[in-house]
């Protein structure tokens, strides 16, 4: 027994610390990383972000360098605070709030203390930068935009925020992202990758040269530069146009699915969300809830689409073969339907068949067509499923694919949504229930991309590309297979005729015979579109949207556009001369009717939009 | 080898795991002392051409400890024991104060711990006494003889101040205990551990009520064997008067950084950056190491030098940074291999004082070992004392060399004796 004593001490001993070491060395890694962190110190070096060139190859997007005060928390060494304050132009509780965050941040990590300073700060700060131990200045790279519209399309760049870090490593404090249009969407390829070195250090936090000769430093990698689909001239062309107006244009090439032209008004200057004024204004642009400058109408504005849908009507109408576009049906001033209800329409010729009825906007043509096609199946549900799934074909009612991140899907009801707002199978519903989905109106909604998107489909007579924005990368034919793939409609091609013919009747004697451009087919659709908005808690109507799509020329179109103007009344009062000025613009590079173009550029519907907030009775379409 | 007429056979694997030791030691030595200097490798400046002059000088020390005869040490012990004291004590006279301890003769450029050769001495001293024929353990008398020879150098030592190579002489308490001690003295000096170890976590105050509870429950328990109250009174009030004492001297008489190093220990003080930082830099670097380490001299930790006193106390913590799990483990079992080794030996002499010196030798080397890796590796407080045959300094693996080769002698003459 007292022969075992020590023996078995030194067996435990051993075996407690072969535990220890193993808890140590294997099971908690924590211990790994401190390591790393104390004694290596890293050192970022940060590439130029890739260019931003239009179709035609002018830059959009280039950079200018910038420079920002860093700090790493454990390095700082007491300074004078007053005469750094004063050389930073702060007062001394922001630097200690800042200071602070640094330290939760990570006292190892450099975190940014004044970001973007001017060339001018540069020159001085830099002089003075030695005294402050810890601080230093880091060069990046900011954006320099040589255009002042598009705002919407290229987004814009920022500081990270704490959630991204969380979610993305590559990331730290003081890093820019791309946080809107295509800085976002190509973010990765635009970026680079950042260089890093690492240094090993004393515990005196002294270098004492690179960590194992350098093996693990990386040199970054420059940004990729990307060509967009969009027309610089086109789109600079449309935001001139929308002066003084709300709304949203989008313009596609048919034949590819490239995005021509994305507007949204009101706009802003790109240059504006960048440098140290970035927060300020864009706190600005944020808090406009009446304007909503930031909110992209042509990409998230979901409206009622109104007669340009009829295009769509008349299409289903055909397929499911309820009419032929021979026949013609009259109109006694509108649709009547169920007990005596009326769906009222305008003053035109009758009856018309097919060309006609689109050329003349004719409601009641199309609800019976519509009804028609729907009634077609023995229950209101299968019909309306059906018309669903034709549309569905065209990627309406969803996102349609396209590469930027922003954007809505629209809404195309289906008999799910009828069964539930109708209380079914409680109460039944029909399909005159539905009856202003013939004419766009009601419960469908689409967005300014989705309408141009269908208008390039019908200019394609049945099939199309998904749209997109993206040419090229570095030059070189890159873009996704997606936007490769040929997508067809669930619609005959042959139907396709008689509608574009309406269409293009639109301008000869329908519509939209006064918005004709000379030398240049184009077919187009006009609509106005009833809207509400809430005063105080009452829905109050408000002007109607003007609406307009059009594609040119009639064959082998080179421009499908849709053209949103908010309370703008009727179609071919602004959104229809919009959009033939950028026919014209966009086909012939140049302008004939300088009288409309002076009338739509000097137009303002400023008047329009004040009415809902006078706190006064007002009235609407005048 | 023949010695005169004795037949004699050194135990070779002691004397593997001995030059093992000492090679890998070096190896750690050589990578936690490394710089970036100009200056060549041999370069005697540099600490570990300074440790290999020493290992080669350590080598013919031991072929000078062997060629004496076994008999000698047996002999010679007592005179051996009162020179080291008197070199203790001298120490207050002609000591030379380094880093804050009064601890070193300087010769020249040399300088010497006799506190790291009184240990052997005192294990020669302790084995003669214990293995008299007039000595019996059993006698309180005897008993008190031979823990004042193990006191007296310990004392010596406390007031340099070095409370850590003073603690090392608790390790005595093993060959005493091995040779017929009563349990009851370890059972007290564990209890007398676990109260100190409860008061400095808890508090003077809780462990009172907790003695106070054991002794009600314990009491009520026996009551049908009608014990002694009194008997049970005095039991209570000893640990609780013990208690308040540690928390008295804890708070008056350690100074600050004693009670600090306590305070890290039992987990009450989280900082590291301040006097934690020794133990929290070492279990980084250890930790870093994972399975295989980071390759010898490939340390981060180690190459930036913030383990303070890697070379010396700290020299385990390169092991673990560069050698990883595996090495560690390899270095703990060569100990854990030395020591049991060593008892193995002691418990195959023929003659007691033989066998008590081959115990000491053990328990001392154990301790350190112990007190040592437990530090480092965060289990234990900080108290400054080497790990045996890898701590840079010339005086402590002369210390060591000394103390296990005379047993190696003494083991080789167990022929001489049969």
């Amino acid at each position: 027994m007292r022969k075992l004593l020590l023996l078995s001490l030194v067996l435990i001993t051993g075996v407690v610390f072969a535990g220890r070491l193993f808890y140590l060395q294997i099971y908690d890694t924590s211990f790994k990383q401190l390591s790393d962190n104390n004694a290596i110190k890293v050192i970022y070096d940060y590439p130029q972000r890739g260019y931003v060139f239009d179709r035609n190859g002018d830059l959009l997007v280039s950079n200018q360098p910038s420079y920002d005060v860093m700090v790493i928390p454990r390095e700082v060494q007491p300074f004078d605070t007053l005469e750094f304050c004063n050389l930073l132009k702060l007062n001394k509780e922001s630097l200690e709030t800042i200071l602070e965050k640094a330290r939760v941040y990570s006292p190892r990590l450099p975190s940014p203390v004044i970001p973007q300073l001017t060339k001018a700060e540069y020159a001085y700060l830099s002089e003075k930068m030695h005294k402050y131990e810890g601080f230093y200045i880091q060069k990046r790279s900011l954006r320099d935009y040589q255009v002042s519209h598009s705002a919407n399309v290229l987004g814009y760049i920022a500081e990270v925020n704490d959630r991204i870090i969380d979610k993305n490593p590559y990331y730290q404090m003081g890093d820019l992202i791309g946080m809107n249009g295509i800085e976002r969407q190509y973010e990765d390829v635009l970026r680079g990758v950042k260089g890093v070195k690492y240094i090993q250090k004393d515990r005196f936090n002294r270098d004492i040269g690179p960590y194992k000769d350098g093996i693990f430093d990386t040199l970054p990698e420059r940004g990729k530069d990307i060509t967009l689909t969009i027309d610089a001239q086109l789109q600079k062309y449309a935001e001139e146009l929308m002066v003084n107006k709300r709304g949203g244009i989008v313009a596609i090439e048919p034949a590819t699915g490239e995005i021509l032209s994305l507007v949204t008004a009101p706009y802003y200057d790109p240059a504006l969300l960048v440098g140290r004024e970035r927060s300020k204004n864009f706190t600005k642009l944020y808090y406009d809830t009446i304007a909503k400058p930031l909110f992209d109408r042509g990409l998230s504005g979901e409206y009622p689409p109104g007669s340009p849908f009829k295009t769509l009507t008349a299409l289903i109408g055909l397929e499911e073969g309820v009419i032929d576009a021979e026949e013609r049906i009259s109109c006694h001033g509108g649709y009547v339907y169920g007990r005596g209800r009326k769906l009222g329409c305008h003053h035109h010729s009758s009856p018309l068949a097919m060309v006609g009825g689109i050329a003349n906007s004719c409601n009641a043509y199309f609800c019976t067509v519509y009804r028609r096609a729907v009634e077609k199946y023995p229950t209101p549900q299968e019909g309306i499923d059906r018309w669903n799934n034709h549309l569905s074909s065209f990627g309406l009612g969803d996102f349609l694919g396209y590469d930027l991140p922003s954007g809505r899907p629209g809404f195309i009801p289906d008999a799910k949504y009828y069964n539930k707002i109708h209380d079914y199978p409680e109460r039944r519903w029909y399909a005159t229930a539905t009856i202003s989905n013939a004419i766009g109106q009601g419960e469908i909604s689409l967005t300014p991309m989705q309408m141009a998107h269908f208008t390039a489909t019908i200019a394609n007579r049945g099939w199309y590309y998904k749209p997109h924005i993206i040419k090229n990368v570095e030059k070189v034919d890159t873009i996704p297979n997606v936007y490769k793939e040929k997508h067809h409609t669930t619609i005959d091609p042959q139907y396709f005729t008689p509608v574009v013919d309406g269409m293009h009747d639109v301008y000869n004697n329908g519509t939209a015979t006064r918005l004709r451009i000379p030398d240049i087919e184009i077919c187009g659709k006009t609509g106005t579109a009833e809207n509400y908005t809430k005063i105080d808690g009452k829905r109050v109507q408000l002007t109607d949207h003007s609406i307009f799509i059009a594609f040119a020329p009639k064959d082998n179109p080179k421009i499908a556009i849709a053209v949103f103007v908010e309370n703008g009344y009727w179609g071919s009062r602004w959104a229809g001369r919009i959009a033939s000025l950028m026919i014209e613009k966009y086909i012939k590079g140049e302008i004939t009717r300088t009288d409309m173009e002076k009338f739509v550029l000097e137009g303002s519907l400023e008047e329009e939009y004040a009415k809902p907030h006078s706190g006064e009775p007002f009235r609407i379409n005048i | 080898m023949a010695f005169g007429k004795s037949i004699v056979r050194f135990d070779w694997i002691t004397i593997v795991l001995f030059l093992a030791l000492v090679a890998i030691g070096w190896m750690n030595i050589y990578s936690a002392s490394l710089s970036d200097s100009t200056a060549g490798f041999f370069d005697m400046n540099q600490i570990y051409i300074k440790q290999l002059v020493w290992i080669g000088l350590s080598i013919v020390l031991i072929i000078f400890i062997l060629a004496l005869d076994a008999k000698f040490y047996e002999r010679f012990a007592s005179i051996i024991y009162i020179v080291s004291l008197l070199s203790l004590i001298g120490l207050f006279v002609f000591g030379k104060n380094i880093s804050g301890a009064t601890s070193w003769y300087v010769f020249g450029g040399v300088s010497l711990q006799p506190s790291e050769f009184a240990k052997a001495a005192t294990a020669l001293a302790l084995a003669k006494y214990v293995s008299d024929i007039q000595t019996n353990m059993n006698e309180f008398r005897h008993q008190l003889f031979a823990f004042l020879i193990i006191a007296l150098p310990a004392l010596f030592i406390v007031p340099q101040p070095d409370p850590g190579s003073a603690l090392v002489y608790a390790a005595f308490v093993f060959p005493l205990y091995r040779e017929g001690l009563h349990f009851v003295y370890l059972l007290l000096g564990f209890f007398a551990a676990a109260l100190f170890v409860s008061t400095l976590a808890f508090g003077a105050i809780w462990v009172m009520l907790a003695v106070l509870l054991a002794t009600v429950l314990v009491f009520l328990k026996n009551r049908k064997r009608r014990p002694n109250l009194l008997k049970y009174a005095t039991i209570a009030i000893a640990c609780i008067g013990f208690a308040f004492s540690v928390s008295y001297i804890f708070n008056n008489v350690f100074e600050q950084r004693h009670r600090d190093r306590f305070n890290i220990v039992l987990g009450k003080e989280v900082d590291a950056k301040g006097i934690g930082y020794n133990t929290n830099q070492s279990e980084i670097a250890i930790g870093s190491g994972g399975w295989f380490g980071k390759g010898w001299t490939q340390g981060t930790q180690t190459k930036g030098n913030f383990v303070p006193e890697q070379h010396t106390d700290y020299i385990f913590s390169t092991v673990g940074e560069e050698w990883g799990f595996a090495g560690s483990l390899v270095v703990v079992a060569l100990f854990v291999g030395l020591i049991l080794r060593t008892l193995v030996l002691a418990e195959r002499q023929k003659n007691q004082f033989s066998r008590v010196y081959g115990y000491s030798v053990a328990a001392i080397l154990f301790l350190h070992f112990f007190v040592n890796v437990g530090m480092v590796t965060g289990l234990f407080p900080t108290v400054g004392i080497p790990l045996p045959f890898f701590s840079y300094g010339g005086s402590g693996l002369w210390g060591f060399t000394i103390l296990l080769f005379i047993f190696v002698r003494l083991d080789g003459s167990n022929y001489y004796y049969t």
